[in-house]
């Protein structure tokens, strides 16, 4: 598995897109210091476009390499490698360089901009593990979708639908079905709805870091009033663990029955 | 050597390969023909394990294939489309796959053979498809293996590069070992192959030798007597 992902890695880190993307970060670390002038008023802004970002990124990625590597794919079922190893190695290096690029893109402009002196060293960490859980979780499920879907077009449609989903329609739903039952309690509801959604979560784990009960939202207050600022943070972070593992699970599933 | 016993495989409502059974000695090389859907490529795809059948065994070296993965390790399969990363240089997947396979290679006289010394360091998303094929074909014979699966080995190549490969077969073949192929180039057929296997309706329809075939058909010309087969699935 190493050895595929070594060169899945290699491959993406010398595309195109990977230094589009990386510089992207880049410039948008460098932009929002300037403007800001303050590392955690940045580090605001940030969260929300990661947020939708990350996930967009991912699930493009991971659908498309999918679909360009096919035939590739289909040299090295032939070699003698288990396949689960195959896509699991294609796996781990998409959302590695995923994560790199990320990571460096953005740590670059705020270390020189002196994050090691600023307080909000520990919040920006945090965003980039939210980021990189989110870049694991959305290529897992556009692998997942890119399994399923033999169709290039087809994939690709279900794949954006699905981020679309998460990122704009999921809250939308959520917030008119609130209005609606206003009159119930809603709590637990709330709180369950929020699991099912990694992009909600990520929000809610980086608002109780950040503490700004301005930005928490109800869900987000629901969910410090149940769990505690602490717990609230672990737990959130284990079900992002859930939203990685279980995805990655139904991919070596299907792997089993899949005609290549 | 290969055994395929009573292999099942249905794509949805569509029956590929219906029961089909056929035995593969060891040695020699084998023209696995059909018309187009006919399940050739299913049927290798059985056996490299990428397609897994609703039903049936297939056995390689007396033992079954199925849901293994070792067995591949004394296999080389050269597929149909060569459409390798494109930002890897030649030399870097020839290294690549040789890294995957531990096992000796000879890939240096076949760069030579195919003259892919000049292309070795560049990017394979920017090599022409008859290049890319000889690219496959280095990196499916390099290794020494029994058995030799070639899904339509001629696509794109020079006539050159065409004789080369002919030679190569040979070569292999004189080894001892097993080769199946793939084509429908009929030509290619009746100059290389020793035996025939005739796949209809997702069963083994004739195998034997070309000169069974054509007496069977009662047909001189190895192009018209594959036809006659076909003529009779549509008759």
């Amino acid at each position: 598995m190493l050895k595929i992902l070594k060169y899945s890695f290699y491959d993406l880190m010398r595309s195109r897109w990977s230094y589009v993307y990386f510089i992207f970060y880049l410039l948008l670390g460098f932009v929002l210091l300037f403007l800001n002038n303050n590392v955690s008023k940045a580090v605001i802004t940030l969260m929300n476009i990661i947020i939708v970002l990350t996930p967009l990124i991912g699930t493009i990625f991971g659908v498309m390499y999918y679909y360009n590597s096919k035939e590739f794919t289909e040299l090295l079922l032939a070699q003698p490698i288990p396949r689960n190893k195959i896509f699991m190695g294609q796996y781990v290096g998409i959302s590695l360089s995923l994560t790199l690029s990320l990571v460096l893109g953005l740590g670059i402009p705020f270390v020189l901009y002196g994050l090691f002196r600023s307080a909000s060293i520990f919040d920006f960490s945090l965003l980039l593990v939210v980021g990189s859980f989110l870049n694991f979780i959305f290529v897992a499920l556009s692998y997942n979708i890119a399994l399923s879907t033999e169709n290039k077009i087809k994939g690709f449609g279900y794949a954006i639908l699905m981020w679309l989903l998460l990122a704009v329609v999921y809250d939308g739903v959520f917030l008119i079905s609130l209005i609606f039952f206003n009159d119930y309690p809603l709590d637990k509801f709330s709180l369950i709805a929020t699991m099912f959604n990694p992009i909600d979560l990520s929000r809610i784990l980086i608002l109780l870091k950040l503490d700004i009960s301005a930005l928490l939202g109800y869900t987000g207050a629901v969910f410090r009033k149940f769990f505690g600022t602490n717990f609230g943070m672990v737990f959130s972070m284990s079900v992002l663990v859930f939203w990685v593992i279980i995805p990655v699970f139904r991919m070596n599933r299907k792997l089993r029955k899949k005609d290549f | 050597m290969i055994e395929f016993k009573n292999l099942h495989k249905r794509f949805g409502k569509l029956t590929v390969l219906d029961g089909l059974d056929l035995e593969i000695k060891q040695g020699g090389i084998f023209a696995i023909l059909g018309p187009n859907g006919s399940g050739k490529t299913t049927l290798i795809k059985c056996l490299l394990g990428m397609v897994i059948p609703n039903k049936g065994d297939i056995i390689y070296e007396g033992k079954s294939v199925l849901r293994k993965w070792e067995y591949r390790n004394n296999l080389n399969y050269l597929p149909q489309i060569a459409n390798f990363p494109p930002n890897l240089s030649v030399i870097e997947l020839i290294k690549m796959v040789k890294n995957l396979r531990p096992k000796t290679s000879n890939e240096k006289d076949l760069i030579t053979l195919f003259g892919l010394e000049d292309f070795l360091n560049k990017k394979l998303g920017n090599l022409s498809g008859g290049t890319k094929q000889k690219v496959n074909l280095v990196l499916t014979f390099m290794f020494d293996s029994d058995l030799i699966i070639l899904d339509e080995p001629t696509t794109g190549l020079d006539p050159i590069s065409l004789i080369h490969l002919k030679e190569l077969i040979q070569k292999e073949k004189s080894k001892g070992k097993t080769i199946l192929i793939t084509t429908h180039i009929m030509s290619f057929v009746d100059e290389v192959a020793d035996e025939i296997v005739f796949l209809l309706d997702g069963k083994i329809y004739f195998k034997g030798t070309i000169e069974e075939l054509k007496q069977k058909t009662d047909n001189n010309n190895l192009e018209h007597a594959i036809a006659n087969l076909i003529s009779k699935q549509y008759a």
